[in-house]
């Protein structure tokens, strides 16, 4: 099933300049696979190196942050909207 | 740093200053923190013009550091679509230092396209300056006010 994936700014220059990516999957896990496959520079800014996700992003299937659902085993239909949004964070 | 590097002018309307400085006093004790949107140009980076402010809640609630709140972030994105702009840029307030990036922000820095305005309340009058943060590297770049 087609799952649209949007991203920010920043890593856009990994995926050819899109701001719109569409892949297939039935999960989160699913569908970041599917698009590190075609992609493979967005895999460190996604994942870490034990294929979790990165605590530096966050992950909105439509309005819920993937967290607080089943993370990478989130399921996902048809026509749903994977909104990557880096943290941003600092501090004096 | 070149001077590339240290640009675009950033330029703010006074009722986006206003909200800017506003939402910074409206944090004490906490920092406070918010979102620019505004256009990309040719060369997909910021045009240095505004089109919204958006003030965003600091989910660290805390006087030293700051976290945008993601679901602020999401709407800034929703936001920014709309206008077929983008995010460009992040400011907060330093309650006690200058405005000038501290090593976490430099370290945190997201996107070395964005401008990052830092608002210090520390002396009696705000102080709002805006950089650009590249790796180590920090470039402060000029801020206008429009006013209109």
């Amino acid at each position: 099933m087609a799952v649209e994936i949007k991203l920010p700014t920043v890593l856009r220059a990994q995926a050819d300049g899109q701001a719109t990516v569409a892949v297939d999957g039935a999960t989160v896990g699913e569908v970041f696979n599917a698009l590190v496959a075609r992609y493979p520079g967005l895999r460190g800014n996604l994942l870490d190196d034990s294929g979790s996700l990165h605590k530096f992003v966050n992950v909105y299937k439509d309005d819920d942050d993937i967290r607080y659902l089943d993370g990478l085993d989130t399921k996902l239909a048809d026509g749903d909207v994977l909104s990557i949004l880096p943290a941003v964070a600092g501090g004096a | 740093m070149t001077s590339e590097f240290a640009q675009p002018t950033l330029r703010l309307t006074e009722s986006q200053y206003a909200t800017i400085i506003g939402n910074c006093y409206d944090g004490l004790p906490n920092e406070a923190c918010g979102l620019l949107v505004g256009p990309l140009g040719g060369n997909a980076e910021p045009t240095g013009a505004v089109s919204e402010a958006r003030p965003c809640r600091n989910v660290d609630a805390s006087a030293v550091t700051y976290t945008v709140d993601p679901r602020d972030m999401l709407g800034a994105m929703r936001a920014a679509e709309a206008r077929g702009d983008e995010i460009i840029g992040v400011w907060h307030s330093h309650t006690h230092t200058d405005a000038y990036p501290s090593p976490t922000d430099v370290r945190q820095a997201v996107d070395p396209a964005w401008l990052y305005v830092i608002v210090s309340l520390r002396d009696q009058a705000p102080v709002l300056r805006a950089y650009r943060i590249r790796g180590e590297g920090i470039a402060e770049v000029a801020v206008e006010l429009d006013r209109g």
